[in-house]
Formats: C-alpha cells, sequence, structure tokens
C-alpha cells in the first residue's frame, strides 16, 4: 500500500467494554460500510493481542458481525482474575475500550476518506 | 401486517443495584408500558449481599427494591403495569415482605410472587462432588481448590418461573439469581403466548432469540439508550442525559420487535447506540447461552428508523443445553490501598522515592503480600501500560502527580497494617505531600467462579409463592 497512513481506531470507529469474569469483552463498531471494511481486514485478533500484550496474559477471541458493521473482541485473563480482586481503579475494565481505540491501523488516503465522508448509519438528530 | 398482530410494551428498569430509578416514570406514564422489568444483580452483587445477610438474616436482597416501588407502584398501578425484578438476591422471600410492610402502610395492597430455587451453595459444598464436575468453566480447575473460601454460589434460571408467575397474576415478580434477559423474556412469553418450555421448532426458538435480545438491550438501563456511549466526539450529540429515558421495546406476536424511549426524554437510541449494546458481554455473539435459548447473534439486523426508533429483527435461536451456569463467588485474600500526592518541583521522581521507601519497609518487616500494585491516577489508571507516559524530565515538570498504591496480600492483620507505613513520611519522605488517603481502606477481594450445573439438579427446587392480597 504506497502512501498508506496511520491512524488510530477512534477516527473510524466507536467501542464499549464490559466484564465476565477474567474476560474484558469488547465490540468495536465502524460508522458505515467503507469503515467496515478497514476494521475488518487490519483489526485482527492477532493485532489486537499484540497491542494489549503489555498486560494481557491470555488470548483473544475475534468475530465479525458484517450486518452491524461490527467485530466482537474477548481478551482473557485481563482483569487479575476477575473485578471484584483486580486491585486497578478500573476494576472492571470498562475503560478499556478506549485502549482499544488507541490501536492504530495502516489504511490507504482514499480508503481512510471514504470511511470519514460516508455517512454514518445511525440517526444523529435533525442537524444530521 | 405488524397493525393486526398482539404486541406487548415492556420498559427498562435499573441496570444494577444502586441505579437510578426516575427515568422509569417516564416510560410509565409516557411509554404505553405493560411491564417494568428490573435488574438489580451484576455479577458479584451477590457477594455484597450475603454480607447484608451475614449481619441480619432478614436481608440479603437489593434493598433499593423498597423505595423504588414506593416511587413507581402508585404510577404503575394506576396503568395496570407489572413489575418483574431478580432484587430478591439471596432473599426473594424477605425482598417481598419488605415491599409488603412497605406498602402497608401506605395503605396499598399487591400480589407478589416469589421465586426460589437459584441456590446451589449446597452442590459446590458438597465433598463428594467428582472432580469433573463444577470446575471452572474458563479454566477447568476443580471446585476443590476454592472450596472453604466459598461465599455463594447461585444458578442462572430461565424465564418459566417467572412466566409461571405472571400467568398466576402476580403483579410483581420477585426472583433471586436469574438470567438478566428472563426478567424480560418472561412478560413476553406470558403476554404473546410463546411456546417456552419444549421449544424446539425453529419459529418457536427464533421468538424466543428476538425476545432475550430484546431483554439483552434493556438489562442494563441508560446503556440501552445513549448512555456509557463510547466514542470520540460523538457522545456529545446525545441529548440531555442528565434526563435520559431508559430503553422501551414494543415486542410482536412474531418476535420482531422495535427499540425506542418515552418521548420528551435524554438519551438517543439509534443503530450505533443500541448495537454497543448488543454486542455488551455478550462473549460469543453466535452463542449467547441462556437457560431459554441459545441466541445466535449472525442474523441480526438493526434497522434504524431516526427519531429514536430502531427495528430489531432476525435474531436466530437454538435450544439450550442441559446444564445452568452458576456464579460462585470466593475469598481470595485482601487489599489495602493508599493514594498519595505530590506537588511540583519534582513530583515524578518523589514520588518514585516515596514508592521505594513502601517497598523497602514492606521487605524490612517482612509484611506477608503477594504484591504491591502502583498506578498514578490522572496519567495511566484507566489504561495502564497501554497508555503512554511522558519522559521522567517531563513527568517532574507536571503541577502535582498522584500515586494510589495497593497490596494484595492473604493476610487480614498484613493488610490492615498498610496504612501505618505512610504517616511518618509526612514528615520524613519527600517534600510537598499532598495529603494520603484512605490509610484505614482495607477490604476483603473475592475470586468469582464460574460453572455448570445440571439442570436437573436445579430446576426440580424452584418454587413460585405467591404471597400478599390482589392490588
Amino acid at each position: 500500500m504506497s502512501h498508506a497512513v496511520r491512524i488510530p481506531l477512534v477516527r473510524i470507529a466507536h467501542a464499549r467494554s464490559g466484564d465476565k469474569a477474567d474476560w474484558v469483552d469488547f465490540g468495536l463498531f465502524a460508522w458505515n460500510a467503507a469503515g467496515y471494511r478497514l476494521l475488518e481486514r487490519e483489526v485482527t485478533a492477532a493485532r489486537v493481542q499484540a497491542h494489549f500484550a503489555p498486560w494481557l496474559p491470555g488470548e483473544v477471541d475475534a468475530w465479525p458481525l458484517p450486518n452491524l458493521f461490527a467485530l466482537k473482541f474477548v481478551l482473557r485473563g485481563a482483569l487479575q482474575g476477575g473485578g471484584a480482586r483486580n486491585l486497578r481503579l478500573d476494576n472492571l475494565g470498562k475503560a478499556m475500550a478506549g485502549a482499544l481505540l488507541r490501536m492504530e491501523i495502516e489504511v490507504g488516503p482514499a480508503e481512510l476518506e471514504g470511511a470519514l465522508r460516508s455517512p454514518r448509519v445511525g440517526w444523529w438528530g435533525e442537524a444530521e | 401486517m405488524l397493525r393486526h398482530m398482539k404486541s406487548i410494551r415492556i420498559g427498562a428498569g435499573l441496570g444494577f443495584y444502586g441505579d437510578n430509578w426516575e427515568p422509569v416514570v417516564a416510560s410509565v406514564e409516557r411509554g404505553g408500558v405493560q411491564f417494568i422489568a428490573s435488574d438489580h444483580l451484576a455479577e458479584l452483587t451477590l457477594a455484597i449481599l450475603q454480607k447484608d445477610r451475614q449481619r441480619d438474616p432478614a436481608l440479603g436482597y437489593a434493598r433499593d427494591v423498597v423505595p423504588m416501588l414506593l416511587r413507581l407502584w402508585p404510577l404503575m398501578r394506576e396503568r395496570g403495569v407489572r413489575f418483574v425484578c431478580n432484587a430478591g438476591g439471596l432473599n426473594p422471600q424477605g425482598a417481598a415482605q419488605a415491599v409488603l410492610a412497605a406498602f402497608a402502610s401506605k395503605g396499598w395492597r399487591a400480589r407478589i410472587a416469589v421465586v426460589g430455587g437459584d441456590d446451589v451453595l449446597p452442590d459446590l459444598l458438597d465433598v463428594d462432588t467428582p472432580a469433573s464436575e463444577l470446575t471452572h468453566l474458563f479454566t477447568g480447575e476443580p471446585v476443590s481448590g476454592v472450596r472453604d473460601r466459598l461465599v455463594f454460589a447461585n444458578a442462572y434460571l430461565g424465564a418459566a418461573p417467572i412466566v409461571c408467575a405472571l400467568d398466576a397474576g402476580a403483579d410483581i415478580v420477585i426472583t433471586g439469581r436469574v438470567a438478566d434477559a428472563a426478567l424480560f423474556l418472561g412478560p413476553l412469553v406470558h403476554g404473546l403466548g410463546w411456546r417456552l418450555e419444549g421449544a424446539t421448532e425453529a419459529a418457536d426458538l427464533d421468538r424466543l432469540a428476538q425476545g432475550l435480545t430484546v431483554g439483552h438491550l434493556l438489562e442494563c438501563s441508560g446503556q440501552g439508550s445513549g448512555g456509557n456511549f463510547g466514542s470520540q466526539a460523538a457522545w456529545r450529540s446525545i441529548p440531555d442525559l442528565g434526563h435520559i429515558g431508559y430503553p422501551i421495546a414494543e415486542v410482536w406476536e412474531d418476535g420482531s420487535a422495535l427499540i425506542t424511549k418515552a418521548v420528551g426524554t435524554g438519551g438517543r437510541v439509534n443503530f450505533d447506540t443500541v448495537r454497543q449494546q448488543l454486542l455488551y458481554e455478550v462473549h460469543n455473539p453466535h452463542a449467547y447461552h441462556s437457560p431459554d435459548v441459545v441466541l445466535d447473534m449472525g442474523g441480526i439486523h438493526l434497522h434504524d428508523e431516526g427519531h429514536d426508533r430502531v427495528r430489531l429483527v432476525g435474531a436466530r435461536g437454538k435450544p439450550p443445553g442441559d446444564r445452568l451456569k452458576v456464579v460462585a463467588g470466593f475469598r481470595d485474600g485482601y487489599k489495602a490501598e493508599v493514594t498519595w500526592g505530590f506537588a511540583w518541583p519534582d513530583a515524578w521522581d518523589k514520588a518514585q522515592a516515596a514508592i521505594a521507601t513502601i517497598r523497602l519497609q514492606l521487605a524490612e518487616r517482612r509484611v506477608p503480600h503477594d504484591e504491591l500494585f502502583v498506578e498514578y491516577p490522572g496519567l495511566n489508571s484507566a489504561h495502564g501500560a497501554l497508555a503512554p507516559l511522558p519522559d521522567p524530565s517531563e513527568l517532574n515538570q507536571l503541577n502535582e502527580l498522584w500515586t494510589r498504591l495497593v497490596l494484595r496480600t492473604p493476610s487480614k492483620a498484613a493488610a490492615e497494617g498498610f496504612g501505618r507505613l505512610f504517616p511518618w513520611l509526612a514528615l520524613s519522605g519527600p517534600a510537598y505531600t499532598c495529603g494520603f488517603h484512605g490509610l484505614h481502606n482495607t477490604s476483603e477481594l473475592l475470586g468469582i467462579w464460574p460453572t455448570l450445573i445440571p439442570r436437573a439438579k436445579v430446576e426440580p427446587q424452584v418454587s413460585v409463592n405467591l404471597i400478599g392480597e390482589p392490588s
């Protein structure tokens, strides 16, 4: 890919995280189909695992949900054994989706333009 | 077509013990709902309730259900709205009696159904359990390793006892542990006449899957209508979160559903906010297990109709397994935490020197501990190692730097003594400290033990008892 640009996921996606015992559970969402094509290609389980390597001893599972322009991830062993024994202030990993949105991917300028310019699928009020 | 089909409307109650019930008022007054379903039990709430029950055997339930119903019941009764909740926790009977007592003081009556039978602690405590049973769902470890430290163990029941309670005419249903979404699926099965037990036909299972999805979308209150919307900038476009409307679902006989909220409320129900909740804490989206149906979200479509209306179609169901999920909690040592701040100049270096002094004391006094965890609120407590830190030279220029030191220890005495390592450093440590906070902040840690148990061990003991008088 020539002239690729590096962008953090937050430019083209939104995300929520939660907990199940010792697992952190993420939904990562593109705003439109053009953004989803980039997420699906770039944000693989292996890359998410590498991104979280500094604090994650466990494995990463990933599922694509094309109808929803979404990727689902589960990070195992991410909460020091579980929310009620985790010493972190964010003991339930609710802020970890922000850490996922820091992850950088490489995309072509035209691809990025497409993801940023295509309208959002969701209704965001009369102004839009 | 939909106009000719029967439908019912159900609204979200609380999303956890301690949530705000005021948004439910709008759903009842202006949302046209026939049911409110309220989820009071997060994964480890039962541990809190266990401590309450140890102090007073009449407790052990989510006590917010009493003031919540004192606020809502007059509004609900007037409109024939029925209420389902899992606020019973470890003591559904006690919760029902507390509600009836509070109602009696107002001269109100209600027919309350109490659903019990989810307590499986005796099964986990049974030393004759073969090592291959009740193993940790994720790690496969045998339960014998934590048996003497177990605090509670409850199976997630399905919608059947809730349907039974509503069929029997209950105004209010109070359960212990049930699958969160079953609080919603129960009223849907009751109201729409869906086949639940023995459902094997694809059409039956798909309807249940739609109902389970609706429950999942509503069980976290405001998270289903624009609250906690994780994004950069977009969250700012969600109007009036201070007066958020909790999500409401209209569900038709064929299982198709509309997610919306009461007019005039804040928040946002759209493709984005609904799908954030759809995938929340579901693990494998193609096999979201519940006692009633296994949900595959792969075929789900969310059609955003605008103006806070999202249509939900396409959930697929498979028959549930012959085992129920159990979550148990076990005592897992103690923690003690102290937060300590330092002001400019050299705040970072002074914090490092102070932390080194604490480590030195732990070693010299041979304080038993598993770890001393350190994080810097304001710098990295949310994203840990993934939060990029400036160079130490820049950190030394910060206005202030906060450290949070947390000791993990198997020893209660070590936890209680941790705070005593700090005060003398106010006069004999690095300068310009902003004080110590939490010197007496110790608590017991809980490990979580997810496992599976055969239905045949649980379902025969499930009970539905009606108490009180019809309203």
